[in-house]
């Protein structure tokens, strides 16, 4: 069973090739990055031939990809660490909560994926508005703390059922307090599944390409710099509208 | 939700669960029902009026806007573009991620540097990911130049109406079937070596194997992967719009595309929640067949 058969350099080699197939575009992607655009119309395939770096210099300086990777990195890292304090301690209720109340709330919170978020965008950007928070990334981070929770709240609540709860017990014993419990106990047990949401709603977070678009503002129609990653990449898909407070 | 947990002997008796205060759910739920819920409930009112988005002039017009949805002929093209790509796009997606799993998941000696790089379009952004196919596809551009060389010419998936949705559905797969590989895998590792290494001593072949040990172990792999995948499928929006923009003509408008031309450029909200509606419907029907079809297995 364990040895390198002629089987398995048959399987290496499919598997190269298929590895090949799906690498193919990232290197264009790389390709295309360092070189001019003529060099790229005459030759799609070729390889770049000297160090090119035009690309850059104009995506950070017309572009403005400066300003919009900070904004990317202010509203992931907010959103995220929002998602983590809130959504940690909602799923100690959800998962330790005595009678129904824990698993009827964590329903409630978990059927919030199957919505598509784009029903609630636009009279949550008018109540943005309303509080003065109009083309202000604060209601961008908000937003995707929203849309994310019910994730989050999933992942914590699957994992706390399966922490066995003798450790929060013996430490009751001891006499902590329900929140010493959760920050000193339960929090350091729950390290492997914060790992887990820090990873998956932050790709989702830097990812996210239609709202920033909508509550701070299409690069092409709007005078604002707030802007992220994702909005930046592209000159407005259909040419969205721009926020009026922007 | 007040109960007697400060009293150490009523903490004793209970093996199981401890009374926790509500107050640790309050911040979430506050969030979620200012961000989510009542948004949402406010969206799906809207879905009864002439509301353009913009302003403050609100009609209540009943169900004229499904009325219209349901008579108007790019309604029933952009449902039917949502459903062929959602289930090309699940099939496509799941059975080269499997396959993809079996050979990462085998001896091969390159199989940690292939788990990773096959993995890495995943991480990447899904609007970039659409440019970065619109570029491949161009004519005369990388993907034609190669098509060429095999003998196919004039090579052009997104610019012919009756292939750009295959064009878009490609995009997807291999953005994702990484994703579907990494699930699947996690699966088999989970399979202990003993029950594969049984079956090959009373003589059962690689197929075999796989089609009476391995595979009937991957159910609850399957049932994630599959719900996923459908459900994010009947989302698409973000690689149509980077890579046809529903088009040409509406070839590829789905649900989504059509959503947020209606609410969002010709100032039709309440006729585009009223799709978003449809769109709720369709992912609701998929998760509680998912619950039905695997509820023995919970999703952990």
């Amino acid at each position: 069973m364990t040895r390198y058969r002629w089987r398995t350099l048959i399987v290496e080699i499919v598997m190269i090739a298929a590895a090949l197939v799906f690498v193919f575009p990232l290197w264009m992607l790389i390709s295309v990055g360092f070189r001019s655009s003529p060099e790229v119309a005459t030759n799609p395939l070729g390889a770049p031939t000297s160090l090119y770096l035009d690309n850059f210099v104009q995506a950070w300086q017309t572009g403005g990809l400066g300003p919009a990777f900070v904004n990317s990195l202010v509203i992931t890292v907010l959103a995220v660490a929002i998602l983590v304090v809130i959504g940690s301690g909602a799923s100690y209720y959800f998962a330790r909560a005595l009678g129904k109340g824990g698993g009827r709330w964590y329903a409630f919170v978990a059927a919030g994926m199957m919505v598509p978020f784009q029903i609630g965008v636009l009279p949550l950007y008018r109540l943005f508005t309303q509080l003065g928070l109009g083309g202000n990334p604060l209601s961008v981070i908000l937003f995707n703390a929203g849309v994310q929770l019910p994730l989050t709240v999933i992942l914590y609540t699957g994992f706390m059922r399966q922490i066995p709860a003798e450790y929060e017990e013996a430490a009751r014993v001891d006499g902590a307090s329900t929140f010493q419990i959760f920050t000193r106990v339960v929090a350091p047990l729950l390290l492997p599944v914060t790992g887990t949401v820090i990873i998956l709603d932050g790709i989702a977070i830097w990812n996210e390409f239609f709202t920033p678009l909508l509550y701070l503002g299409a690069p092409t129609t709007s005078r604002c710099r707030c802007r992220s990653m994702g909005s930046s990449g592209s000159t407005g898909p259909t040419g969205a509208r721009s926020s009026p407070d922007c | 939700m007040t109960t007697d947990i400060a009293r150490p002997g009523a903490v004793r008796r209970r093996t199981r669960r401890l009374g926790v205060p509500f107050w640790f759910a309050v911040p979430a739920l506050v969030f979620f029902v200012a961000l989510v819920a009542y948004p949402t409930v406010q969206g799906i009112v809207y879905a009864f009026t002439d509301w353009s988005g913009l302003g403050s002039a609100i009609h209540f017009n009943g169900i004229d806007n499904f009325v219209g949805l349901f008579s108007d002929p790019q309604t029933a093209g952009a449902l039917i573009n949502t459903l062929v790509m959602a289930v090309t796009i699940t099939i496509a997606q799941n059975v080269t991620g499997l396959a993809l799993a079996l050979g990462v998941n085998s001896r091969i000696k390159t199989r940690n540097v292939l788990r990773t790089l096959l993995f890495a379009p995943v991480v990447m952004t899904p609007i970039i990911v659409g440019y970065l196919w619109q570029f491949l596809y161009v004519p005369n551009g990388p993907v034609a130049s190669i098509a060429a060389a095999l003998g196919w010419s004039n090579f052009n998936v997104l610019g012919d109406p009756s292939t750009a949705i295959w064009g878009v559905v490609s995009v997807v797969v291999w953005q994702y079937s990484g994703y579907s590989m990494v699930i699947f895998l996690a699966g088999m590792q989970n399979i202990p070596e003993e029950i594969t290494e049984a079956a090959a001593l009373d003589g059962a072949g690689a197929i075999k194997r796989f089609a009476y040990v391995t595979w009937p172990l991957l159910r609850t792999p399957t049932a994630i992967n599959l719900t996923l995948s459908l459900i994010t499928s009947l989302k698409l929006f973000d690689q149509v719009v980077a890579t046809t923009q529903g088009g040409p003509g509406y070839a590829t408008q789905t649900l989504s595309t059509l959503l947020y031309n209606e609410a969002f450029l010709y100032n039709r909200y309440g006729y585009g929640i009223a799709l978003g509606l449809i769109v709720f419907a369709l992912i609701a029907v998929v998760a509680f067949a998912q619950m039905r079809l695997f509820r023995d297995r919970s999703l952990q």
